[in-house]
Parts: C-alpha cells; structure tokens; sequence
C-alpha cells in the first residue's frame, strides 16, 4: 500500500501552475521546452558508438537525433534526482515493486509486473519517436498550440483508457 | 556547460513536483485510464494553460519566437495509439518514470529499460518507418490559429474556458 502517511500531497492545480511558470523561466533561460523520450535514444547512440562504432555509422536515426549528452539528458537525470529528494524529504521513499491498482487487479508476481512494465516501455517508446514526443514533449507541443500536440494527447489517452480497461477490469483479486 | 546545467537544475525542480503531487505515480497515471482519478489530468492542463499564456506573452512582446511542430497524420495517429497501448502496461512516462524510480519503485526500472529497449528499437526500424507511417499525411506545421484563422488569444481564450470548465465536472463529481 502507499506510504504516504507524513505529509499531504501537493494539488495537482498548483504543481500545474508551478510546472507552466517552471517551463516559461526554462524557455527564457535556455530555450528549451520540456521533453523527455529523446534523451534514451541520445543515450543508447552514445552506447552503440562506443561498442559498435561501425555499427552506430550506418544508423541514419543518428542523423537526425544527435547522440551524446544534452540539455535533455540531464534535464531527465534532475528528474531522477529532484523525485529522490522531494521523496526522502516528506518521507515518501520506499522500495516497492507492485503498485496497488496492479496488485488488486493483476496479482502480486513480481516478475509478471517486471515483464510487462519492460514491454509495455518498449511499446510506448516506439509510438513515442513516431508521434515526435511523450506526454512531456506534447505538453510543450501543445504550449504552442502545435495541432500535433492536441492530437497526439488525444490518442495517447483514447488508446491508453481502451487497454487499461481491458487489461485493469479483471476485478479484484 | 552552462546548457547542461539549466537542464539538471529545470529537471530537479520538475521532478520534484511530479514526486509532490504524485503525478509519477503508476497508481495515478493507470488511475486516470480508467477514469477513476484524474490528478495527472489536472495538473498536466494546468500546466498547459499557464505556459500557453506566457509564451505567447512572450511571443509579443517580441522576446522569443514561437512556431508550430511538425504534424504528420501517420507519425502521429500510429505513434499516438502506440504510446498509449504501451502507457497502460508500464503505468509510467520516459519522463515521470525517472521520479518514480527516485521515490524508489523498482518496476519502474523495469519500464524505462524497455524504454531504452525501444529507442533501440526505433534506431533500427527508423528506415522504414521514415519512408512509409512518416510519409503519410504531411501536414507541415500548423497551430490552431493557423487552423481557424483566428488569433492566437482567441484559441487560448476558448482553452481556458473549455479546460475550466472540464475542471469542475471534474471536482462536482470528486474525480
């Protein structure tokens, strides 16, 4: 179950606002909107060019998405560090492996949930390149009221409520 | 490096408002596809509202430029279904995934390793899809002022209301 038990969480209304400012002040400072799923294909090029350098050469996705480390991949490592720190500071962390909508609905093998998560990220990750950005990417897209925004949120969700509802309706177990 | 640094220190910041308002959460992201509690909703249109507003108040004020971004009907209709039929397993983003690993939930390391999987995935079909699903339907770079040839002000103003207004069916029902 969740630990949530020394601090409440914050309104989603106010991370939001925080979140709009914290994305204009990142737009005025550096240029850059938030987004997140290129920095995996930055990182994987970096790991083919230093094994398979031969390899990596002939990747024309290289071409267009530069290997290396950039504004995006330390941009996601914050991420990782500013989770860590909001979590050990309201006492929120703990190792956990199954969540409860998955506990109650899927069961309590922690090798189904491992399996599934890895392929399900793998799933996500290629309509995620195809559409040209994750939820971040299109949270920036439709901040400037890009058309592709609006509609890649709009799959997202439509598709991800069809396979939740399949998948999550198993009653509880 | 100075780059760098604004990106570790806006991802920090973004990170731990994500852990704060539990919008990482597997828990919250599944809960909203099932349409049983829709925080990540919420502050993802929150945020949404607010950075529309003051970049394009910056846009007028002649301090940056702003620019519509690529729609191609394959990439993103194909791509969009694809994302969220995998969303729903991992129950995490390649970004919030990063702090939901940070408040220590280990299938999520699981999920943004296949993550990485994927990229390496799309390296190597990149070919293909470049030549066929990315061909289809190229519709340049349209906003949707440009769409209804109206100002951008309108269109924003229309958002603001229509998301309000999903806000309090929203909280009416204790979503």
């Amino acid at each position: 179950m969740n630990q949530q038990k020394n601090s409440k969480p914050l309104n989603p209304y106010v991370g939001g606002i925080l979140t709009g400012l914290l994305i204009i002040l990142s737009v005025l400072v550096s240029g850059n909107y938030f987004g997140t799923s290129t920095s995996f294909v930055m990182l994987f090029g970096m790991l083919e060019e230093a094994i398979l350098p031969e390899r990596f050469a002939q990747i024309a996705y290289f071409d267009v998405v530069r290997a290396g480390i950039s504004w995006q991949v330390l941009f996601v490592l914050g991420i990782l560090i500013g989770g860590f720190i909001a979590a050990k500071l309201y006492g929120n962390f703990s190792f956990r492996s199954i969540p409860s909508i998955w506990k109650n609905h899927v069961g309590t093998s922690k090798k189904k949930r491992y399996i599934i998560a890895f392929i399900g990220g793998t799933i996500s990750m290629i309509g995620a390149r195809l559409a040209a950005g994750c939820p971040s990417g299109q949270m920036s897209s439709s901040i400037l009221l890009s058309v592709s925004g609006f509609v890649s949120m709009i799959f997202f969700f439509i598709f991800g409520i069809i396979v939740a509802q399949l998948f999550y309706r198993r009653g509880e177990k | 490096m100075d780059i760098l640094l604004y990106g570790l220190i806006a991802g920090i910041l973004f990170g731990f408002l994500l852990q704060r308002a539990q919008v990482n959460q597997f828990d919250k992201q599944v809960g909203a596809l099932l349409l049983k509690d829709f925080t990540i909703v919420k502050f993802m249109f929150t945020a949404i509202l607010v950075g529309m507003t003051g970049i394009y108040l910056l846009s007028d004020l002649g301090i940056i430029n702003v620019a519509g971004r690529s729609f191609i009907l394959g990439g993103t209709l194909v791509g969009g279904a694809l994302f969220g039929i995998g969303w729903a397993l991992i129950g995490y983003c390649p970004g919030t995934g990063w702090a939901a690993i940070g408040e220590g939930r280990i299938d999520a390391i699981f999920g943004l390793l296949g993550v990485f999987f994927g990229g390496f995935i799309y390296s190597e079909i990149y070919p293909f899809m470049r030549d066929t699903v990315l061909t289809w339907g190229d519709l340049g770079n349209p906003t949707l002022p440009e769409l209804f040839g109206v100002n951008h002000w309108v269109v924003i103003g229309i958002l603001i209301v229509a998301v309000v207004g999903m806000f309090r069916m929203l909280e009416k029902y204790d979503l």
